[in-house]
């Protein structure tokens, strides 16, 4: 059974359909990336499997719980936790105040603030800065150590390239690759194609709301997906394969 | 010269405890509460029912009242508040003026309209003082709500800083979306600030019962020294209440030794010119100012 199951989702921005009918899973442990251009539905997506975005229709299914209709506090305590695009820190309150933030949920679990500043070492002299005086790359690492906190089964990242230094990006999928490597689940939502091929094991490109390609990030090449991305290449939505 | 000052001080204590709740529920759900003042006569009414109903003293009442005040705040936020927001910021000022209005007339109706005071109920420390050097008399009871606000003041400023609930207050303030992200229950964290709003609004109701005289109609003068007090010492600072509610007490007082219709005017000259400072300083610049106080700014 997936850890994940999307099955036929459609959410609304008021009368804008973002995400038409979405099918797909992911098993535990798995690294899915998330590609399309602007406006193809994936941050909507995202959000909507957070609960941060009530579905119109269709269901969101996590470890055998139908999640339809349940608020996004109550995802977290489930295990799904959501790092959002632009970070969305509590910029008002410290590095560790963000972190502890991350234990709301109360679910038991290996993460704490040390663990958090272990595996970004960056964070460790910056413990106590207010989170709106932190460089992006320290911003990003304590938005995913924030989530982390949360001792989450399934990580959602939303852009955690976005606006960072080439260099601070690689700070961050260094970072990642860990969390890949220990066995969390991910699904990641990124703009740089070579970058999301390389940490995932599985492809979903969405276009205008809707998936048009999805399948094994090895098996896949990247002329298929850059043709999917700008709608050169279209298959029939359906599940990843597994 | 130099009691006025202490008498200013003093007083301040006590706009700043009537104050907190306004602020703390502006900051956290940025609702302005113009049931406030109502609320906290409501307390004071309470207070006095039970001390010359049950003999209960005030000071004992309060272990009565402000649990009741909690559930009482949690309620209104839950049931009423939190209803009205999503009808934009409009709706809760509409509502809790609506409010204001039925919790007067309810306590009209049930107590008419004589003037209470809970003076009587806690012997002589409405009346005692100390003599100070320079024959400065300082009431006691004045300087135990003057304690009263620096302490509960300290005591929310700890909880919101030190406890994961406060966090969780601070975190749906700043920004209740990322917040549900992150676990916290924001209708929660919404219902326990409001909660604690009312509980401080039930303080200062208990404060205005011994220290002077109140009447069902007695909610708006408080309300509009609370808000002074908060748009003076910064709306939704904890400690900026505190130096607000003495600006004002001293600018009245000091008013009052002008000339002895000067105590509200001077507190309302105060107000007036932080307002207007905080308007030019926030961008709007003097034409802007002009246009705003002409009403022009659509």
């Amino acid at each position: 059974m997936s850890l994940l199951s999307v099955e036929d989702l459609v959410v609304r921005h008021g009368l804008l359909q973002a995400v038409r009918g979405v099918t797909f899973g992911i098993e535990r442990g798995e690294t899915l990336a998330l590609v399309g251009a602007n406006g193809a539905g994936k941050t909507t997506l995202l959000r909507a499997i957070a609960g941060a975005h009530q579905a119109a229709s269709g269901r969101v299914g996590f470890d055998g719980a139908d999640l339809s209709g349940m608020p996004s506090h109550e995802r977290v305590r489930k295990g799904i936790a959501l790092v959002p695009e632009g970070r969305r820190l509590f910029v008002q309150m410290t590095v560790e105040e963000n972190l502890l933030l991350g234990r709301a949920g109360g679910r038991p679990g290996d993460w704490s603030v040390d663990k958090v500043l272990d595996t970004f070492p960056n964070l460790k002299p910056r413990r106590h800065a207010k989170a709106g005086h932190l460089s992006g790359g320290e911003q990003q690492a304590t938005a995913i150590g924030r989530a982390l906190m949360s001792n989450p089964d399934l990580l959602l990242l939303d852009e955690v390239s976005l606006g960072l230094s080439p260099l601070v990006v690689d700070r961050v999928y260094a970072s990642l690759q860990g969390l890949i490597s220990s066995g969390t689940t991910i699904i990641l939502v990124e703009q740089d194609l070579n970058r999301a091929l390389s940490v995932s094991n599985k492809v979903i490109c969405m276009l205008e709301g809707r998936i048009v390609l999805a399948g094994d990030s090895k098996s896949v090449s990247r002329d298929e997906v850059t043709k999917a991305y700008f709608g050169l290449h279209r298959k029939a939505a359906g599940g990843v394969p597994a | 010269m130099s009691n006025q000052i202490v008498q200013g001080i003093l007083l301040g204590g006590y706009y700043a405890l009537i104050a907190c709740g306004l602020s703390f529920m502006f900051s956290v759900m940025r609702i302005i509460n113009l049931a406030h003042g109502s609320l906290a006569v409501l307390s004071a009414f309470a207070l006095w029912l039970l001390a010359s109903r049950f003999h209960i003293p005030p000071f004992l009442g309060l272990l009565i009242v402000l649990p009741l005040m909690a559930v009482i705040g949690g309620a209104l936020q839950r049931f009423l508040l939190e209803r009205s927001a999503r009808g934009g910021a409009l709706l809760p000022i509409l509502t809790t003026f609506g409010l204001a209005i039925v919790i007067d007339n309810v306590l009209f109706e049930q107590f008419g309209a004589n003037t209470r005071s809970l003076a009587p109920f806690i012997g002589s420390l409405s009346y005692d003082s100390w003599e100070w050097p320079g024959s400065i008399y300082v009431g006691k009871l004045a300087v135990i709500i003057f304690i009263t606000a620096v302490v509960l003041l300290g005591g929310l400023q700890l909880f919101l800083t030190r406890t994961g609930l406060g966090r969780s207050i601070r975190a749906t303030s700043e920004d209740p979306d990322t917040a549900g992200l992150v676990g916290v229950d924001a209708q929660r964290a919404n219902a326990v600030a409001a909660a604690i709003a009312m509980v401080t609004v039930g303080l200062a109701g208990a404060f205005l019962g011994m220290r002077a005289t109140f009447d069902p109609y007695a909610g708006a003068t408080q309300l509009l020294f609370a808000f002074e007090a908060a748009v003076i010492g910064g709306a939704g600072s904890l400690w900026g209440t505190l130096v607000g509610g003495i600006v004002l007490a001293l600018a009245q007082t000091l008013g009052a030794k002008i000339h002895p219709q000067g105590f509200l005017i001077g507190g309302h000259v105060a107000f007036l010119i932080v307002l207007f400072i905080r308007l030019y300083t926030s961008g709007l610049g003097l034409r802007g100012l002009l246009r705003f106080s002409t009403g022009k700014v659509s």
